[in-house]
């Protein structure tokens, strides 16, 4: 071996350079090696991502239905023109995204916040409260949705029993064509609000005492110290929480089919651009206009990635 | 192309070409399905064949189908499908191989046998693609302690006696509805078809023309939907399928309850139904037209197009469908397709008495279909399954009837351009 016979760091330099005895193939993988030894991640990436989003942008300028191996015709535009000019499914679909999404990221950051400030200094029985709160976020999505199904039901379900011990009549919850969409937030909620918790209390125990000491003592209350000091600091860890959790809020489906069904229920009333997407390929069997239905949600989300993360380099 | 070989292969498991021993059997959760279950170590070990079972809920189940034939993809061999809803977007697709010659090749199995209906449902385009499995009818499921307690000795003969009774009932019985159906849109089209047809509809009429604003259907639908929102469950929601419907009949929270004979175990197992000992079966009761409820095969099995083992797939079904597994079968609680074997005294012989009555009136003016008979049956439904809930929920169910009316004679035209 060479490095026997110089010191490490020339052997180093050694091994990286080139000399005109090793072979043509060897400089050439040696000049390129950030490309090769990425290169197996690479083309997982093609196959994985680029290939179907390639296929699913032809798929949506075709008039596929039925089977995607039947014959299709080259159709352009006209998906996406019929899509967008649909009133009746589509644009519903994408105001009950858009009310699901911010609605639960809204309550799930402002409680997680709360929460996470809470759990910050230690306390005792702290691991066990900290346990309990993590437990939704450790359950299948389906099976969380079917749980409340469950205890929604408005016949024999738990919570109008639980109403009527308060003397409270039953509320419709699920069944209920105006209610079912803030109930399945509020199940979204109880699960997710757990994942914000975690991240924001990890952001809040790596920053340092000092600045909360020094605005402690230049006299400034928790309010002050929460709005001024940590809040800015913990700016960036918000900034993650919110991006990981808005993707998935976007894309949210289980807990959706798993309390409605098909369609959102039978007013479409918790249907969102994934499930409206999902039926239009699964039970209507009409892959161009799903693909491009697809499409548009592709692009909104990376979209309010882009608006999420050019805000946040504005920020700082 | 070598890397298309290579997934085949693995994909075959042991497979050689088309002489695997292992047959890929993909299975609905089902009553049928759990009977077999058990008798299949029977015929592994007559055949020599290894048979894998795949089962699924019936939402699964399409998806799965859906993603698998779609991409051709060969590790199905044999299909447990749904003639009425995927019958023909899968034939049309040639997602079904042809077994016409298969099904006449046996004559001790008997193609003969099986009932016209059935068959017509598992052919397309005079092609056999399945055979019949499974066949049902709506009945009536009453509970016998409430009727009697508000003094009425008899199951109501006709719709409107199945109103009043299920009035007075509820009147009776505070918290407990006089009936009880499925309300979700797309879950009751098949147990409103009933309705529909008692009252002198149907979905299309005899031109092909979408008949679903027709006075009769509007009057089917109003009753449909009056009869649950009025007396129906205190809080019903538009979510029901037969689980949440058959759930609350069997809490004992309902009088009245129409839903397919083949559910009949969920209500008489004392496991499942805490009305087990109580509950009677009758006759699916008269509307203006007479008693005319569905009578459809509701499951079938049939064989890939893409498969590679087609032979060894088909000894499964010869097997499945044979008169001795039929026969099994029907004792179980399942009613098949085959005519020898429901006229046999043996095959009804552990069903409660008043549902052998009940289905043998059924047979009699039965219609074949439960729901529209189109290629994209589950859009179709969505359709025509409107009416249903904006009557549950109170709406103008004329009104509801015309705008589907509308929407269903394009949806047809559209499938037929």
């Amino acid at each position: 071996m060479a490095a026997t016979t110089t010191t490490p760091s020339t052997a180093r330099e050694t091994s990286l350079t080139t000399s005109a005895s090793t072979p043509a193939w060897a400089r050439w993988a040696n000049h390129h090696r950030k490309w090769l030894f990425a290169a197996p991640a690479m083309v997982f990436v093609a196959v994985l991502i680029v290939f179907p989003v390639a296929w699913t942008v032809y798929l949506s300028l075709t008039d596929a239905e039925g089977s995607v191996r039947a014959e299709s015709e080259f159709i352009g535009f006209a998906n996406y023109l019929e899509v967008l000019g649909d009133t009746e499914r589509f644009w519903p679909a994408v105001l009950r995204t858009v009310v699901f999404t911010g609605g639960v990221l809204l309550v799930e950051v402002v409680l997680g916040m709360a929460i996470a400030l809470l759990l910050w200094r230690p306390f005792k029985g702290e691991k066990w409260v900290r346990v309990a709160i993590l437990l939704p976020l450790v359950a299948t999505p389906v099976a969380v949705g079917m749980m409340w199904r469950l205890i929604f039901d408005p016949n024999i379900g738990l919570a109008n029993r639980f109403l009527a011990w308060f003397g409270l009549g039953p509320w419709p919850w699920l069944a209920g064509e105006k209610t079912a969409l803030p109930t399945t937030m509020f199940i979204d909620i109880w699960q997710w609000t757990p994942m914000i918790v975690l991240i924001l209390l990890a952001g809040l125990t790596s920053l340092s005492d000092e600045p909360q000491e020094a605005a402690l003592i230049d006299g400034a209350n928790a309010w002050q110290r929460f709005r001024h000091v940590t809040l800015p600091l913990l700016m960036p860890t918000v900034v993650v929480a919110v991006l990981l959790r808005g993707i998935d809020a976007l894309k949210t489906f289980d807990i959706l089919y798993a309390t409605k069904g098909k369609g959102g229920g039978s007013f479409h009333e918790v249907e969102t651009l994934n499930v409206y997407a999902y039926g239009l390929s699964f039970d209507y069997n009409e892959y161009g206009v799903s693909s491009a239905v697809l499409i548009i949600f592709f692009l909104i989300i990376i979209g309010s990635m882009w608006a999420v993360t050019t805000r946040r380099k504005d920020a700082a | 192309m070598a890397a298309a070989v290579g997934l085949s292969a693995c994909g075959g498991g042991d497979a050689e070409g088309s002489g695997s021993k292992t047959v890929r059997v993909t299975l609905a959760n089902h009553v049928w399905t759990e009977n077999i279950k058990k008798a299949l170590p029977e015929f592994e070990k007559e055949s020599g064949l290894k048979v894998e079972i795949t089962q699924l809920g019936e939402d699964q189940l399409s998806d799965q189908y859906n993603v698998k034939l779609n991409a051709g993809s060969s590790d199905l061999d044999v299909m447990m499908y749904r003639p009425l809803q995927e019958g023909k977007l899968f034939a049309k697709n040639k997602y079904l191989a042809d077994l016409t010659e298969k099904v006449q090749a046996n004559k001790e199995w008997d193609w003969s046998d099986f009932k016209q209906g059935p068959v017509q449902a598992t052919t397309y385009e005079d092609k056999v693609v399945g055979v019949p499995l499974i066949t049902e009818q709506e009945v009536l499921y009453y509970r016998k302690d409430l009727l009697e307690k508000s003094g009425f000795t008899n199951p109501p003969k006709t719709l409107d006696e199945l109103k009043s009774m299920a009035a007075k009932i509820k009147a009776d019985n505070p918290g407990v509805a006089g009936f009880v159906a499925r309300t979700g849109k797309s879950p009751a089209v098949t147990q409103f078809s009933s309705f529909l047809y008692s009252f002198g509809g149907d979905f299309v009429d005899e031109s092909g023309k979408a008949a679903v604003n027709s006075p009769e259907a509007k009057q089917a639908y109003a009753f449909y939907g009056g009869l649950i929102k009025d007396l129906g469950p205190a809080n019903v929601s538009t979510d029901m399928g037969w689980p949440e419907a058959m759930a609350i009949f069997t809490q004992g929270k309902a009088a009245f309850y129409t839903e397919a004979n083949s559910l009949y175990k969920n209500a008489t197992d004392p496991a499942k139904s805490k009305v087990s000992d109580t509950v009677g079966f009758a006759a699916f009761p008269e509307g203006p037209a007479g008693s005319k409820p569905y009578d459809i095969p509701s499951w079938a099995l049939g064989v890939n197009e893409s498969s590679e083992n087609q032979e060894n797939a088909w000894k499964f079904i010869e097997w499945a469908t044979s008169k001795a597994q039929t026969l099994e079968n029907e004792k179980a609680g399942v009613p098949g397709g085959r005519t020898s074997v429901s006229s046999d005294p043996a095959a009804t012989a552990t069903y409660p008495k008043d549902l052998v009555e009940a289905n043998a009136a059924m047979s009699k003016n039965g219609v074949g279909h439960d729901r529209p008979l189109v290629v994209k049956v589950a859009e179709a439904r969505e359709i025509v399954g409107q009416p249903i809930v904006d009557a549950i929920t109170g709406k103008d169910a004329a009104a509801s009837a015309d705008a589907a009316n509308e929407a269903f004679q394009k949806f047809l035209d559209d499938e037929n351009k």
